[in-house]
């Protein structure tokens, strides 16, 4: 295992970067091919939430789910988007942290971030902490998950429309 | 003038006619606020679940319409259900979601303590009450207790007021759906698990009450995501397997027919259930390992019985709502007259393989999260009637969907699916509920 790509701090941090802009600029497709074939978008229910299949989560999402998310959004019966919502992530500067040992070749990335909604004369924001496990795949960097943290995931919180 | 409802219970029940209500029942704050202290008091409320009380002393928060609420075990294993009040100041005696409290209730304010069925303990220097009237008025006696509870197949409910019918006058034969969602286990035992999610809605809580047994929406409110997730996967076999979202996803788009076909059935007092005779839960996939526990418990026959009674969904009227195909439940608890809160719970089948709760857990995510692409369109309906409904030209909502003036009053009647009659059963209970008391308070 010793032949893993490596990605310099300065290659990680700016993927984050970028994939938070390309969900702002409403680039959903290039955004969704970040991601490894086998990889999950997820928002748990609960803090510290050990897995997404046991346990209910605000998403858990499969390439299927995410090509089904993105595709409703061309529908011109995506009522809930009359008029459209716009989205906004503001971030701290993502850190490297200390990969998991037994996901080898797994970069670990912790970002705090502020994600706003925009919709009408409506503004919701959602604060938390976003973790992406990345790998690098034929010679660049892919999402293997990312897991939004909300520091207030259990509590009634109104209608998120977007990708945070 | 707006015509103020307090003290005018022939006001109020004008607001709902055999086949159209009153856009008041909606937006009107005032209406609101009697619903909160005489409707939702007057009724059977769903308050939590037996298996988050597994141990004496173990209590969790509730409401009731804005009523705070404590249930606990007291110490002789029975669920008792206290306000959650202190009887000195008026104080929360707990503000965790859930917890454990031993033998008694302590006061974090000036530490009088309650037992676990509310009597009163003791209060810090006590003697400081001598000669006073305390011990003859409401403080002395303890927390305020509510006195109609009632547990059935671990589901608590309870009622505030003393007026109405008892439990099982009040949900009779609807409570067949709640036998039908624990006989699914093989134990025959339901476990509240994998969390709560919590969907703050900008509307009336009927609305959404309403459109649980509306089966004229889906296939035009879901389009952008059932209609979606269908076309996804039109190209692949029809026999093949599909993916669970897909087999989730896709029976919202059925047609007319299909709803129509499914039947609802209505109960005295406002219950009913849509999917009488088959449902879009009808068609998922079996679980190998489910149906063997399930044989082996129950024989083949009656699981074949059990398993083919797949309701969509069933309505307690007012505050719970359950889909016992697929073993979750949400609660409705009104905040304002435009804000409601609905919590999705879901259960593990005693005894059932991990699958089951997986499958649960993944239709309360599709369907009832916050992030929900179907719960959004839900959502931007609800939002659009609260809105709406402030235009003048017309302040009556249509209900009169295959109305029939012999079905009125019926205890129990059994209709096309696509009929509105769940709605205007509803609301006859909403008018006889909110106005029992009326006039006999001081």
């Amino acid at each position: 295992m010793s032949d893993i790509p490596a990605a310099t701090e300065r290659q990680l941090i700016d993927f984050v970067v970028h994939e938070a802009r390309l969900l702002d600029d409403k680039r959903y497709e290039d955004w969704n091919a970040l991601f490894t074939d086998d990889a999950i978008y997820w928002v748990p229910l609960v803090p510290g939430q050990p897995e997404g299949l046991d346990h209910t989560s605000h998403l858990y999402e499969d390439k299927l789910l995410r090509d089904l998310r993105i595709e409703r959004l061309k529908s011109p019966r995506a009522f809930s988007q009359q008029p459209p919502t716009r989205s906004l992530h503001l971030l701290q500067t993502p850190t490297v942290e200390p990969a998991d040992p037994a996901r080898t070749g797994e970069h670990r990335v912790r970002t705090v971030f502020q994600y706003t909604e925009s919709q009408g004369d409506e503004l919701n924001t959602f604060v938390g902490v976003c973790w992406h496990r990345l790998v690098v795949e034929n010679g660049t960097l892919r999402i293997r998950q990312k897991r939004v943290d909300l520091i207030n995931s259990d509590a009634a919180l109104p209608a998120v429309q977007l990708f945070i | 003038m707006a015509p103020s409802y307090r003290d005018d219970p022939d006001a109020i029940r004008a607001l709902v006619q055999p086949d159209r209500v009153h856009r008041d029942l909606y937006i009107d704050p005032d209406l609101f606020a009697l619903e909160q202290e005489h409707f939702f008091a007057n009724t059977w409320n769903y308050v939590g679940h037996d298996s988050q009380l597994p141990n004496p002393g173990d209590w969790i928060r509730s409401e009731i319409a804005g009523q705070p609420l404590i249930v606990v075990r007291h110490q002789d294993e029975s669920v008792r259900v206290l306000m959650n009040r202190c009887a000195h100041k008026g104080s929360r005696l707990v503000s965790a979601p859930s917890g454990n409290t031993g033998k008694h209730f302590r006061c974090p304010y000036h530490a009088w303590t309650f037992r676990t069925d509310g009597s009163l303990l003791n209060m810090p220097l006590k003697a400081g009450y001598d000669g006073t009237a305390v011990h003859e008025c409401e403080s002395g006696r303890g927390l305020a207790t509510v006195k109609n509870v009632r547990l059935y197949r671990g589901f608590i409910f309870a009622k505030i007021n003393d007026v109405g019918p008892g439990f099982d006058e009040y949900f009779g034969e609807s409570l067949s759906s709640i036998d039908n969602m624990a006989d699914r286990s093989p134990e025959g035992r339901l476990e509240i698990a994998g969390g709560c999610l919590r969907f703050l809605h900008q509307c009336n809580w009927k609305m959404f009450v309403e459109n649980l047994n509306d089966t004229m929406h889906p296939m035009v409110v879901h389009e952008s995501s059932a209609g979606t997730a269908k076309r996804m996967w039109i190209d692949k076999p029809a026999e093949g397997p599909k993916p669970m979202a897909i087999e989730q996803f896709t029976p919202f788009m059925s047609d007319y027919k299909f709803f129509e076909d499914m039947g609802v059935r209505v109960f005295d007092n406002g219950h009913s259930f849509s999917g009488v005779h088959f449902s879009i839960h009808s068609k998922y996939s079996a679980i190998p390992a489910y149906d063997a526990a399930m044989k082996a418990a129950y024989g083949e026959e009656r699981t074949a019985r059990i398993l083919g009674l797949a309701r969509h969904n069933t309505v307690y009227y007012p505050n719970l709502t359950i889909k016992g195909a697929i073993q979750a439940i949400r609660v409705v608890k009104p905040i304002a007259v435009d804000k409601t809160l609905i919590e999705s719970w879901t259960f593990r089948l005693a005894g059932a393989p991990p699958e089951m709760l997986q499958r649960t857990a993944m239709y309360s995510r599709l369907i009832n999260s916050p992030f929900s692409v179907v719960g959004h369109d839900d959502l931007q309906a609800y939002r659009g009637i609260q809105a709406g409904l402030h235009a003048s030209g017309n302040p009556w909502v249509s209900l009169h969907r295959n109305f029939d003036e012999a079905q009125v009053g019926q205890p129990d009647v059994t209709a096309v699916g696509t009929s509105e009659i769940s709605m205007r059963n509803q609301y006859r209970a909403w008018a006889r509920y909110m106005t029992m008391a009326m006039g006999a308070e001081q």
